[in-house]
Parts: C-alpha cells; sequence; structure tokens
C-alpha cells in the first residue's frame, strides 16, 4: 500500500549524519588539521580564495576540510560566508610595482631590472610522481636568495615609456563598481569585467583562453610579466584621515602584452590584457588576462566572433557556484512539471496512432517525425 | 499641392564615412510612392552603404533621411524613437535581404515566417494567420503543402520568395531590396524578377533596390541612380540612362555587361 | 524586526543583514508598482545552492518576521527535501512558526505548485524561480530581451505557440505557460503547471517572485490580471486529468502519477499533499483507500 512520502526531514537528518561520518573516514587515521591543509595545500587554498573571493587561508582551509576536498563546494562555502560579513568600505588600490617579489617571470625580456625569478614553480620539473613522497621525506633547505631585493618595475613600464603600448586607464577616485553589491547589466565596463574574471571558474576561463590561442578569436599574446609575491593592503579611515595598513595579500599578477596592427580608430600598437587573482595561481592569472583581452575587442573595433569575445556569454556563465548550483538543481524533483510533459506526450501519441490508422495500409513510410517539442531546460 | 504630390522617402546630403575611409558621400533624391529606384554600380561603389543608412541600419555621417508616415507627415528616420522605428520596419517598410538567411527565422516553418509580422502587429486568430499566411505563400508561388516546412528545407530561389512574402504581408509601402537575385541560377533569377515585377505592379509598392547587374534594374526600375566611389555621377529615368548614358564611366558600365 | 542575531545562530535575524533586505524590500517595492516587470538586484550568495530556491529565499527573509507563519512546498508537497531544508533555515535563523496548512500560513514559499486552497488577502505567495525570462530560449541575449520588453515586443512569443499548433494540433507548453500581466508585461510564471496558472489571476493575496542566480525579482500585486497567452480559436486550457485523486477523491486537482509496481500499475494522487490530508481528514475516500478500508 502506498504511503505518502513522509519523513523528509529524518531523510535529510539522517544524509547529514552520514556525510559526517563519511568526511572524517577511518577514526584510527589521524584527522587532518586546517593548519596542515593551509600549509601543505597552499595551492588548494589558494583557489579556494581567489574564487571564493574572501582572502582568509583559515576560512578557506577549513571550507576544505568541510567540503573534502572538494574546491568549488569549498568556494560555495567560502562566498556563502563572504556574504554576511559587514563591509566597511574599500581599500586603497594595492601597488603590486611594490610588490615583495617571490616569483617574476617575463617572456618578452631575456633580462631586465629586477632580474627574472623563477620562485616555487613547477616549470621545468618533470612530472614523475615521486614515491619518496609517500613517506615522510624532509626536503633540502631552500637556496638562499640575494636577488628579489632589487626593485622590479612592471615590464609594461618599459614599454609605455616608448609608447608602443596602449596607455593604462587613469586611475579614478570614484569607488569601484562591485558585482556582488549590484546586479551585472550589459555591456560591462571592464572594471566588473575584471572582477567577474578573477571571481570566474579556473577551468572556464582557462578553456576559453586556450579557444582564442586557437583561433576563436586570435590575440597574438606574450607574458610581459608574471609576478607572484605579497603587498600591502591599505585602508583610508575617514575618521583617522589617513590610510593604515590592514595587512598583506599573497597575489598572482599577468600582464599579458597583445599584438595589434590597428583599425580605423587606433594606430598599431600593443594592447594589455590583465589578471590579477589572490594566492598563487598563474594558470588562473593568465587565462583571465587572454579573456580580458578577448573582451576588448570591441573597444579596439575588432569583430567580435568567437565566444571569448562575447560578454555576456563570458560574463554570464564564469561563476561556478552559479553554474553548479543550477546544473545540480536538476536532481531537485520535477515530477510536477514531468506529469504535465507525460500526460502531453500520451495525448500526442494517441494523435499520432489515430492519424496512423486512418491511413491507407499501402501508403508511403513517412519521414521521421521531429521531435515532440523543442527540449527546453528543465527547471 | 495633394499628399501624393509630396515624396514618400526624401534623402539630403546622405554621407557615410568609416574612419577616413568614404562609404558614400553627398547623395540626395526624392522617392515617390509607386516608384521604382534601382541603385547601381559596382562592388565598393557605395550602394550597399547608402541601402543602409537609408534603411535606418546604418547612422550616417551627415545629412538627412525623412519618411512620409501612414499619417501624412514627414518624418526625419533618425529622430524616430527605437520603438516607432521598430513599428515602421515591421509594418510600413520590408527589406529584401541578398542572403534570405537574414530574413528569415531559418528553424521557423514558412507558415510562422509568414506570421510573424502579423502577431507582431496584434493578430491574435491561428486560422486568420494561417490563412493569410497561406494566401501569400501562393502568390509567391511556393507549393501550400510546404507550409509548414522551415525554410531550412528550401531551395535557394524559394528562400528568397518566401523572404519577399515575409515583408509584404502587412502591406507595406516601401521595400528595400539588396541584390535580391544574387547567387541564384540564371533561370531561377528570372523567375523571380518577373514574379517580384508583378508583385510590385500589382501592389502600387515603392521599391529601392541595389544591385550590380544592370539587367535586374532594367527589368525592374523607373529610375535609376549610378554610383562610382562613394558618389552618384548619374541619375535619370532607366531607359534614358541605360540607352544613352552620360558618363564615361555608366558608358564603360553599360557596354561592359548589359545585353538585354 | 529584530536586528539583533537569534539565540540559536550567530547570523542576523533571517539570516541577510538589515541593509540588504532594505535593497531587496526597496526592489519588492518596484516589482510591485510595475507589475511582471523583472527588477534587477544584488542577489547575495545564500548558503544552499544557486537554482535551488535563492531567490525566494531572499525574498522571505526579506518580508517576514516573527509573526508570521511559513510554509514551503516543493512540487506541492511540504515535505519534499529541498521544502524540509529551507523551512529548516527558517526556522532556525526566523525562529518563525510554520505550518502545513495553506490557509493558516501568511507567507508561503512555493517552488512549482500554487496550492489547491484559495489564497487570501494578506497572504504572500513567494515562487522560486529559475528562469524569470519568459524569451529567453527564443532570445538569449538578455540585452535583446530587456529591448523587448520596453518595446512590448512579443510577436515572437506567440510565433512560438503558432508554430506549436502548426505542428502539434495544440499549444504544447504544459508548465512555465508565459502570461501576459496587466495588459504590458509578458511573464514566466516559474515552471508550475500550467494549471496553475488560472490561479495567478486576480488573486487577492499578493505573489512575489525572487530568482536568485538571474538576480531578478518580479512581482504581481494582489486583484491583477495575469492572462495566459493563447488564441482567439485556440483558447488556452489547463491541463486535464480523466480520474480523481486515488486517496481521497478530489476532482479538478493537479494529480501525480504513482507508480505502484514493475507491472505497469499506478495512481494519481494529489501533488497538493495539505490539501490531500485536510481532505481526508474530512472524511473523504478516494478509490484506492475506500478499498483498503472495505478490506480491513
Amino acid at each position: 500500500m502506498y504511503v505518502a512520502v513522509k519523513g523528509g526531514e529524518r531523510a535529510i537528518d539522517n544524509a547529514h549524519r552520514l556525510l559526517a561520518s563519511d568526511r572524517r573516514g577511518d577514526t584510527d587515521i589521524p584527522e587532518i588539521s586546517t593548519n596542515q591543509i593551509a600549509g601543505q595545500l597552499k595551492l588548494a587554498v589558494a583557489r579556494v580564495m581567489a574564487e571564493g573571493s574572501l582572502y582568509d587561508p583559515e576560512v578557506a582551509a577549513l571550507a576544505i576540510k568541510q567540503a573534502r576536498g572538494d574546491l568549488i563546494e569549498a568556494i560555495f562555502l567560502a562566498r556563502a560566508y563572504r556574504t554576511t560579513l559587514p563591509r566597511f568600505g574599500y581599500s586603497r588600490p594595492i601597488e603590486t610595482s611594490e610588490m615583495a617579489v617571490e616569483r617574476r617571470i617575463s617572456a618578452t625580456y631575456k633580462d631586465l631590472p629586477g632580474g627574472q625569478i623563477l620562485g616555487p614553480t613547477f616549470d621545468y620539473t618533470h612530472r614523475l610522481i615521486d614515491f619518496g613522497l609517500a613517506g615522510d621525506a624532509v626536503p633540502e633547505p631552500p637556496a638562499e636568495n640575494a636577488a628579489g631585493l632589487e626593485p622590479a618595475p612592471h615590464v609594461t613600464r618599459l614599454l609605455n615609456d616608448e609608447g608602443l603600448i596602449e596607455q593604462n586607464a587613469t586611475r579614478s577616485d570614484a569607488p569601484p563598481r562591485d558585482l556582488t553589491r549590484e546586479p551585472l547589466a550589459f555591456p560591462a565596463g571592464r572594471d566588473l569585467r575584471l572582477q567577474n574574471l578573477a571571481r570566474g571558474d579556473e577551468g572556464f576561463l582557462l578553456g576559453l583562453a586556450y579557444s582564442t590561442q586557437r583561433g576563436f578569436g586570435g590575440s597574438h599574446p606574450f607574458v610581459g610579466e608574471i609576478r607572484i609575491g605579497e603587498v600591502e593592503v591599505e585602508f583610508f579611515a575617514e575618521e583617522l584621515g589617513f590610510a593604515v595598513t590592514l595587512g598583506r595579500v599573497q597575489l598572482t599578477e599577468c600582464e599579458m602584452v597583445n599584438q595589434f596592427k590597428g583599425s580605423a580608430s587606433e594606430p598599431p600598437q600593443f594592447t594589455r590584457g590583465y589578471g590579477l587573482v589572490f594566492g598563487q595561481s598563474e594558470r588562473k592569472a593568465m587565462s583571465m588576462a587572454l579573456v580580458d583581452r578577448a573582451l576588448r575587442a570591441e573597444e579596439f573595433g575588432q569583430d567580435v566572433t568567437a565566444p571569448a569575445q562575447d560578454q555576456e556569454f563570458v560574463l554570464s556563465h564564469s561563476d561556478n557556484v552559479q553554474a553548479t548550483g543550477f546544473v545540480e538543481h536538476l536532481k531537485l524533483p520535477h515530477y510536477v512539471d514531468f506529469q504535465a510533459e507525460l500526460g502531453l506526450v500520451r495525448r500526442m501519441r494517441a494523435l499520432h496512432a489515430a492519424a496512423r490508422a486512418d491511413e491507407p495500409d499501402e501508403a508511403p513510410p513517412e519521414e521521421a517525425d521531429e521531435p515532440v517539442e523543442d527540449r527546453e531546460a528543465a527547471e | 499641392m495633394t499628399i501624393d504630390d509630396q515624396p514618400l522617402l526624401s534623402a539630403r546630403g546622405i554621407s557615410k564615412m568609416y574612419g577616413q575611409h568614404v562609404g558614400c558621400t553627398d547623395v540626395s533624391f526624392d522617392l515617390f510612392a509607386g516608384e521604382v529606384l534601382a541603385v547601381v554600380g559596382e562592388s565598393g561603389s557605395g550602394k550597399s552603404t547608402l541601402l543602409s543608412v537609408l534603411s535606418t541600419r546604418l547612422e550616417p555621417t551627415g545629412g538627412a533621411v525623412s519618411y512620409r508616415m501612414r499619417d501624412g507627415t514627414m518624418r526625419d528616420v533618425f529622430a524616430l524613437n527605437e520603438a516607432e522605428r521598430r513599428l515602421l520596419m515591421r509594418t510600413d517598410w520590408g527589406f529584401v535581404h541578398q542572403d534570405a538567411r537574414e530574413g528569415l527565422r531559418m528553424g521557423i516553418s514558412a507558415g510562422g515566417n509568414v506570421g510573424e509580422r502579423l502577431m507582431a502587429v496584434g493578430s491574435r486568430h491561428y486560422g486568420e494567420i494561417r490563412s493569410t499566411a497561406l494566401d501569400w505563400l501562393g502568390r509567391v508561388e511556393i507549393d501550400l503543402t510546404r507550409v509548414d516546412d522551415a525554410p531550412k528545407t528550401f531551395s535557394g530561389g524559394m528562400r528568397q520568395r518566401l523572404q519577399i512574402a515575409r515583408n509584404l504581408v502587412t502591406q507595406p509601402r516601401l521595400v528595400f531590396m539588396d541584390e535580391p537575385t544574387g547567387g541564384l541560377d540564371v533561370s531561377v533569377q528570372a523567375r523571380l524578377l518577373d514574379l517580384l515585377r508583378g508583385l510590385v505592379a500589382d501592389l502600387g509598392l515603392a521599391v529601392i533596390i541595389v544591385t550590380h547587374d544592370l539587367a535586374v534594374a532594367r527589368l525592374l526600375s523607373h529610375r535609376i541612380m549610378v554610383m562610382r566611389a562613394g558618389r552618384v555621377i548619374e541619375t535619370g529615368l532607366t531607359d534614358q540612362v541605360l540607352d544613352d548614358p552620360r558618363e564615361p564611366y555608366t558608358q564603360l558600365l553599360v557596354s561592359s555587361v548589359l545585353q538585354v | 524586526m529584530s536586528t539583533t542575531a537569534t539565540a540559536t545562530t550567530p547570523y542576523n535575524y533571517a539570516y541577510l543583514d538589515e541593509q540588504t533586505k532594505r535593497m531587496i524590500r526597496r526592489a519588492i517595492l518596484k516589482a510591485i508598482a510595475i507589475p511582471g516587470y523583472q527588477v534587477p538586484f544584488a542577489s547575495r550568495e545564500m548558503p544552499m545552492p544557486y537554482g535551488w530556491g535563492t531567490g525566494g529565499v531572499q525574498v522571505t527573509a526579506s518580508i517576514i518576521g516573527p509573526t508570521d507563519t511559513l510554509k514551503v512546498i516543493d512540487q506541492g508537497s511540504d515535505d519534499t527535501t529541498n521544502a524540509v531544508s529551507i523551512r529548516k533555515f527558517f526556522q532556525k535563523t526566523a525562529a518563525v512558526a510554520v505550518t502545513t496548512s495553506t490557509s493558516a500560513a501568511t507567507i508561503i514559499q512555493t517552488r512549482h505548485r500554487i496550492p489547491e486552497t484559495p489564497l487570501t488577502a494578506g497572504q504572500v505567495l513567494v515562487f522560486q524561480v529559475p528562469t524569470p525570462e519568459p524569451l529567453r530560449f527564443l532570445e538569449p541575449r538578455e540585452t535583446e530581451t530587456r529591448k523587448m520588453h520596453a518595446l512590448a515586443e512579443y510577436g515572437l512569443m506567440h510565433v512560438k505557440l503558432y508554430e506549436d499548433i502548426a505542428k502539434h494540433g495544440r499549444i504544447a507548453k504544459t508548465y512555465d505557460y508565459p502570461t501576459m500581466v496587466a495588459g504590458r508585461y509578458l511573464m514566466a510564471p516559474s515552471p508550475t503547471p500550467k494549471f496553475d496558472n488560472p490561479k495567478m489571476h486576480r488573486s487577492p493575496a499578493l505573489q512575489l517572485f525572487g530568482a536568485g542566480r538571474e538576480k531578478r525579482i518580479y512581482a504581481v500585486p494582489p486583484h491583477t490580471d495575469v492572462v495566459s497567452l493563447d488564441f482567439d480559436d485556440y483558447p488556452f486550457e489547463v491541463n486535464k486529468f480523466d480520474r480523481p485523486c486515488a486517496l481521497c477523491g478530489a476532482e479538478n486537482v493537479y494529480l501525480d502519477e504513482v507508480i505502484l509496481d514493475d507491472r505497469g500499475g499506478r495512481m494519481f494522487v494529489c501533488s497538493d499533499t495539505d490539501h490531500c490530508e485536510t481532505r481526508r481528514a474530512e472524511g473523504h475516500r478516494g478509490e484506492i483507500l475506500g478499498q483498503e478500508e472495505t478490506r480491513a
């Protein structure tokens, strides 16, 4: 006998208990600490901070632990926490030219003021599983580095001096636009686009950036510079009348230099694509810079033909918290809508069968019917 | 002076620059109701730019285009608001593209394509929309059994005829045509031209047709404008210009291609 | 309304901070002033996923107070997992009384249904909306659809309905059936079955629609016209069921199909569980329950 489905509440509670115990796993194995995550899974923490749009390594590490290593889930947790935090104001613009550089490379100049500093990079490692890491291997202490103290001016500034690259927009005192405080409207200015990209999904941006290299909106890019390191964040306190330092954040900045042959309105010159993300994430910063440049097509009088150049397409689909929510909501019950569709398909099948029955037997076979209804996304 | 003595469309000093490059410059003319004007010239002569400006698809760099609305008032078409402009474009104007794909919804049935303009202006009776669509399919010689088929299954000539029906269903007074026979086989072209000539005469349409094909101009138009490097270099009655061209360039055009 | 944290959580009353609530209330007021118009709002990140009711939850959080009584349904049922989860969220963050009774609720948050029991003046029905733009599947670009709304250019929607009739002999849209609100704005009723569309027309209750991911709020004020699109000769029709509810015997209600076994056995029961239970408590018996009782 059918019993109306009751006990949804108990089922949910039980599922959550199972989740908690599954997260912990075998209790004979010591529990992972958030310190361990923050200290040894730094790049995962960086990604959660970047896409979670919240610079807090402890919260990010805890989110990763709670999410059982699912980074998009952890990003979601960080975002939901961030949205409840009180907002006191906006920091002063950070000075990446004064960054305490841990890594800094340029693909456009062999040597340059401040030098090329490789820093902690996977580049040039052989991707061989290191079975020694399975045990408690203690690495050699890092070599002492005298460089990195020398000031490292931005590469694009060197080009700027020659007038070979477009001028950066002048700094404005207007409060920055913020897409977490106002809904995004199209066309969106570059400030909002950059904010959207900085929060955007690394994989999505990587795919878009890759597509521009494969001819879907060519951009002829060079890595002017990638730099990673800490910068100071300052806040101008009205009450005090001066700026106070809030702390330091680690950033990855990428300045992409793109060849541009000129258009009716613009002279031939190098143009810029910009990427800036929390933590160490070159892949994300580079992808962001390529997509930023692609999204500027219209500004330079280029035709918008490729997905990466189409701001409505890019900006509307870059957020992985939105995307995962909506894709995964298909798990929710849809039986009311499905019932409506069942009824329709049954009626139309009956009509179809009746029409068939009316036809003479020797009627020529019909062409394949089109699908019953243009499929719309289930909602 | 009665209303019919006033032009339907009036262009004054139209120019369109693309940066330093001249699209078209200093074009002025009047078009009267029921009149067919052909704009001819080689590719790059500015004729398509001119058509885009006249039909408000492109904003001119200078000059003005005015149009006599159904209520008799002359209005600057670039001063119309977006709602008025869109209404004008889907009721009193038509636009026949060279590539029918630009003028049709390729995934929507022929009936839906013709019916769209009717629904856009408020028709809400399925049976009437459908019978009007069928009537128009008949007038453009499309087999009525194809009414529920999408134009992606149609031949090039059929698509072009469908595009014409879709434009004419709201009984516009002015239709812009951009190389309507371009890209079609010669025999298909002839049939389409014949059909167009009949419809234009029956409905008393005013037409501005852009073509590089002087034979098309000869067959359809009353008047002709010859363009070169963005300027109108010669204008007059079609027979006069084609039989007795004054400008050396027009003479060259006529002698090199015109064998009607 | 309290601005301090409740005892059970470190968060503000009903989760959202008061500034955010004010911002959302302004959007709601604007939506009520322009019935059917989609008001953009700065949708917040919520602790439940996008597509799972974040819009509805933000609307409810902005209007709820300690004296309210909340009902949450999903697919017509108070007991489906997502309805339970949202109800618990408000119990926890807003310390609000909850109910499954349609008539006892002051706020009803819903996904995909409108209760069978007619709503009354003073009640608020909050819809969770995944895709607020009724033209979205005809025109994917927001810039273009906003222009279409501004100019009331809705011919394309009728072309879609025309195509349905030409191909299938009827309008093949069974849920999220487009409506015209107050004769001006084309509106998506959210993916409720079209069976529920007539309930929206001139309802004495206030109907609010929240789309979190798409950052839109819209509204149908009480006693406002909500007309389902159709043709004069193909008038709008609701989904029909050729039998009553197997449990409570109700006619003219929306039914869910329940598979009983793997031999094709099935029965049809009320989708609105509160309605069904109320009727059974009043002594109504459908085919299956009748049999069970006779046998017992």
